[in-house]
């Protein structure tokens, strides 16, 4: 019985579906019908089972669960008939879910198939295995489809040859055995047969490079006569799509040629003649032409240099970028992305239209553009490029605006030339899309801001303008309200004026009337708030005269039902009313940011991002905790004293791949801490707790009798610690410890130090792939055996740049972590690069157990996320 | 492996044909469909064939109420997917003269037979419409 001629009742189903008025009226239709066919299946009903399955296919694609039909679909397979077979496979590779028993049970019916006598069989049985196949199916019937890539039909010798692919991929082990077939598919006539032996031969050089040997050496010539004759054919009607002789077969072959003329003079030299000749007689008038021009170019810009070749490439997308047709422009702006690797002069030229395509009204064009400008960007254009895409915020539509801020302020972060124009440009930024703007964005700018003390009183009066024209924008609020809280003094005196400002008239009151409105808006949320509250704090003790006012405002919160805003605003109130001795000390400017660490800081959090969105929590190092506050915490250092309880072994793993060290603080430390915890309460209260060496010089001179010797990294450690300390925020405390804290720093890193004197032990290579080299190099303090400082180098061996390069690590619990901040996160091509990152590994039982390091790499290549992972254990004993 | 989903949406952005060429569970599906097609009708005639979307590209091409819609990786040459959606229009327009959005919704198993003769795994298989349409010619004959 054919199932296809049973279809009234199939027919009837979806027409009830069609004439469903409702979603809810869709729904009872098919429960009614799943319903039917369940009762069909217990029946074990014969006659109805492929039209129950049809159906069953239908639901599916309506996005109904179809699971129970999956046994179904063996029988069919199993049933002699070839319509029911048919349906069976079809319902196989549709409603399947990946449920390995049932994969288990078709193996054997595949098998059976792949040896049936009637080709159509073998066909299906093919084509079900390489669409869902597994590994276990893979390597059990890799012999068949072996076997198959000599059948004599082609029809069969084109799905064997995509099957073997899926085969090569789940078992790589097994790629050695397809690479002569592979290679002997390459000399037939059927197009079917070579579009498919093509792919294969792709895929295997990805695979095996001994793969991608042999057909460089004995396939290069018969593909460039391939794709000559394809190039020259004349007119072939079953294959003819607008004038070119199959398209999708030129493509694939010019897909191959760049694997095997890709780092290899020889094979690249045979195949210019071939890509000039492609470059320059297809028509490029029609779709087809145009996607294997694009697919040539793509060729040249991947094959070993040939300036001739890569000028033709250069002008064909410069072609294409000036097309009419949006598609056109779309695959420029895409290749010349690729292109920029290669040579980016040339695409330098072709800027002012790139910049054009920003504006385009299409977001697809717009997101290629921006990607490829901020690539363009450099020390020489960036003031004008800048100037355009600030321009273009004002215009830009809202959905875009989040992705083009984020560019803006990272290309004038990156390359800006003086401070004044940075600050100058990210409070453009800020007040034409400030609540685009990220956090890292706007903590950068207050970084940026306290290191330049000849531009403080420029930066505050800026800031005071702007929030004046645009105060609904939350980030530059927030700029301007930390500022006014710090260098609220020079607001009103004016103080450091630059030629270029125009006078402003500030008064004390009118500074804490930005504060108040801020505070009091509704449309702000609690970090903007919070932090009012210190800037008014702060103010209080700066404007003498507004401290009543200010105490006003502040005592207004005493009773807030938001906790953080209630505790802040009691104990800000006890210190303006009964602490007037140690005010001035306590609201001191805050000590220059080290920008180092920022940056640092920055890196870190990528990871942390990654691992919350798996929903496990974590805490960065310097313990960001609070999830609302986190933003303003993080910012000031605040050493949160409510850091979760050291998570269970399941989270250790996490937290030592970020570099957290779990472990309380060595001994080493252990004479800091009876210190440390009386600083904590000035720590908690103030927010001093950079560990940057480089601490405000104004409160260093205060107390020279304090210092003492601990050292930065110590700091470091304990702040990061979740087992530090907590301590009550307690108004009573005295100043003294502050001092202490902030002159206990040595004004150089220990690393630094250490290094000239360190020992040395011979380097090794940690972790080497086929794109990565990591060597590790050794060092020791002698006073300090348990320590090895780990001076990380990586190395890019692939062709492609290597860019959001993040580097993690994790160790046992017998060993402790400091990862400091990489050199950086782009690793460029061919090993012309290297970043470098410091580690300091402290082992706690040194001489009996030797190191051993987990190690994850997370990197971008051509904008494809990249995780590599190893372990590693070739560490010298001696360590 | 380029191409990971063939969608065929009519323009009220009912889903009449899907095909994946990876993994997805129900839900993901149900989920990435609705934002595929929110994301591609919203587009004018003007604007390119081509939407970003999660890690997908998607080359899409309309014919009167039918959309295709072919996700492919950032690998593949959008052009000759743009290309290949035509060959897929019209190798079902010779077999069904004309093709509807009824006739794929009537005839989904043999649409699905059409599409498993061109693409396999994510990969082209075959080109020519002959070909492709022989053992569906086939099929009807012996029925």
């Amino acid at each position: 019985m054919n199932p296809f001629s049973s279809g009234t009742r199939l027919r009837d189903m979806i027409r009830a579906i069609r004439a469903s008025k409702t979603a809810a009226e869709e729904r009872a239709v098919v429960r009614k019908e799943c319903a039917a066919i369940r009762a069909a299946i217990s029946d074990n009903d014969h006659d109805y089972r492929h039209r129950n399955l049809a159906k069953l296919m239908f639901i599916h694609m309506l996005g109904y669960p179809t699971h129970f039909g999956q046994m179904e679909c063996l029988k069919l397979i199993a049933s002699p008939g070839f319509p029911e077979k048919r349906i069976g496979y079809l319902g196989l590779m549709l409603l399947l879910d990946e449920r390995q028993e049932v994969l288990m049970l078709v193996t054997n019916s595949i098998k059976q198939d792949l040896n049936h006598t009637n080709q159509y069989i073998v066909g299906l049985a093919l084509c079900a295995l390489g669409n869902i196949g597994s590994a276990e199916m893979a390597r059990d019937l890799a012999p068949e489809v072996e076997r198959l890539l000599k059948f004599r039909d082609p029809n069969i010798r084109k799905k064997a040859a995509l099957c073997s692919i899926r085969i090569i991929k789940k078992v790589p082990d097994l790629a050695e055995n397809f690479i002569h077939a592979a290679a002997s598919l390459l000399s037939e006539k059927h197009h079917g047969v070579l579009i498919t032996g093509v792919q294969l031969c792709i895929d295997l050089c990805k695979i095996s490079t001994e793969a991608l040997e042999h057909f460089r050496k004995k396939c290069t010539d018969g593909l460039v006569k391939l794709m000559r004759d394809l190039a020259n054919s004349p007119y072939a009607p079953e294959y003819d799509i607008s004038g070119i002789t199959d398209p999708f077969l030129q493509i694939r072959l010019l897909r191959l040629l760049r694997s095997l003329g890709k780092d290899d003079a020889d094979a690249s030299d045979t195949m210019n003649d071939i890509l000039a000749q492609v470059a320059t007689k297809t028509e490029s008038n029609k779709n087809a032409g145009n996607a294997i021009l694009y697919e040539c170019v793509a060729a040249i810009m991947s094959v070993e240099d040939n300036g001739g070749l890569r000028v033709l490439a250069i002008n064909i997308l410069g072609r294409f970028l000036s097309n009419r047709d949006n598609n056109i422009r779309y695959v420029a702006l895409n290749m010349l992305m690729k292109a920029l690797a290669v040579d980016s002069q040339a695409v330098q030229r072709h800027r002012t239209t790139i910049l054009e395509c920003v504006k385009d009204s299409d977001p697809s064009i717009r997101k290629r553009a921006v990607e490829l400008v901020y690539l363009l960007v450099n020390e020489s254009n960036v003031k004008p490029m800048t100037k355009e895409l600030i321009e273009y915020l004002e215009a830009s539509d809202p959905e875009f605006r989040g992705d083009l801020t984020a560019k803006i302020c990272s290309i004038v972060e990156k390359f800006s030339p003086e401070k004044i124009w940075y600050i100058d440009q990210m409070l453009k930024v800020l007040s034409e899309a400030g609540n685009d703007v990220k956090d890292e964005a706007w903590h950068s700018l207050i970084v940026v801001i306290t290191n330049a003390s000849n531009l403080h009183g420029y930066a505050v009066r800026s800031l005071y303008r702007s929030v004046q024209a645009a105060g609904e924008q939350e980030t530059l609020v927030r700029v301007a309200i930390w500022c006014i809280g710090e260098y609220g003094d020079m607001l009103v005196n004016n103080a450091g004026r630059l030629d270029i400002e125009e006078p402003l008239t500030v008064t004390e009151s009118d500074a804490v009337d930005v504060l108040e409105t801020s505070f009091k808006s509704h449309s702000f949320d609690l970090t903007t708030r919070a932090m009012c509250l210190i800037a008014l704090l702060k103010l209080s003790s700066r404007f003498p005269t507004c401290s009543q006012r200010i105490n006003d405002i502040i005592v207004q919160y005493k009773g807030s039902f938001v906790l953080e805003l209630q505790q802040r605003a009691i104990e800000f109130n006890s210190i303006i009313a009964r602490h007037q001795n140690i005010r001035p000390s306590l609201v001191e400017r805050m000590p220059v940011l080290d920008e180092a660490t920022h940056s640092g800081r920055k890196a870190g959090s990528v990871p942390a991002a990654v691992s919350t969105s798996q929903g496990v929590s974590v805490n960065l190092p310097n313990g960001v905790a609070k999830p609302s506050a986190a933003p303003l915490v993080d910012l000031l250092d605040l050493s949160s004293d409510d850091v979760p309880a050291p998570s269970s072994s399941g989270g250790d793993f996490l937290q030592d791949l970020l570099g957290v060290d779990l472990v309380p603080v060595s001994s080493q430390s252990g004479t800091n801490q009876a210190q440390v915890s009386g600083t904590n309460v000035l720590l908690d209260l103030l927010s001093i707790g950079t560990p940057s060496a480089n601490s405000s010089p104004s409160t260093i001179q205060a107390s020279p009798s304090n210092v003492d010797t601990k050292s930065p990294m110590d700091l470091l450690d304990r702040l990061s610690s979740p087992s530090a300390p907590s301590v009550q925020v307690s108004t009573t405390a005295g100043s003294s410890p502050m001092l202490d804290l902030l002159n206990g720093f040595p004004s150089s890193s220990p690393i630094a130090v250490t290094e000239g004197n360190g020992l040395a032990y011979p380097s090794i290579v940690a972790f080497e792939s086929s794109s990565l080299k990591l060597t590790f190099n050794f060092s020791k303090q002698p006073e300090n055996p348990q320590t090895t400082l780990i001076e990380a180098s990586f190395t890019n061996k692939s062709g492609e740049v290597l860019t959001n390069f993040i580097f993690q690590a994790a160790v046992p619990k017998f060993l402790q972590l400091h990862l400091d901040p990489a050199s950086g996160n782009m690793l460029p091509a061919n090993s012309s690069g290297s970043i470098m990152q410091k580690l300091k590994l402290t082992n706690s039982q040194h001489g009996k157990k030797s190191l051993v390091m987990r190690i994850r790499i997370a990197y971008k290549v051509n904008n494809k996320d990249v995780l590599e992972e190893g372990q590693v254990n070739n560490f010298p004993r001696e360590l | 492996m380029g191409i990971r989903f063939i969608l065929m949406v009519n323009k009220q952005g009912q889903t009449r044909l899907a095909q994946y060429y990876e993994y997805l569970t129900l839900e993901e599906r149900r989920a990435l469909e609705g934002e595929i097609v929110r994301k591609c009708l919203a587009r004018n005639e003007q604007q390119c064939s081509f939407v970003e979307h999660r890690t997908y590209k998607i080359v899409y091409r309309r014919y009167a109420s039918l959309f295709f819609l072919v996700g492919v990786d950032n690998e593949e040459n959008e052009l000759a997917i743009l290309e290949f959606i035509h060959l897929l229009v019209e190798t079902m327009d010779r077999h069904f003269g004309n093709v509807c959005e009824l006739d794929i919704m009537f005839h989904l198993e043999k649409a699905h037979f059409m599409l498993e003769e061109m693409v396999m795994n994510g990969c082209i298989v075959e080109t020519s419409k002959a070909n492709i349409l022989t053992p569906i010619q086939l099929m009807d004959k012996a029925s």
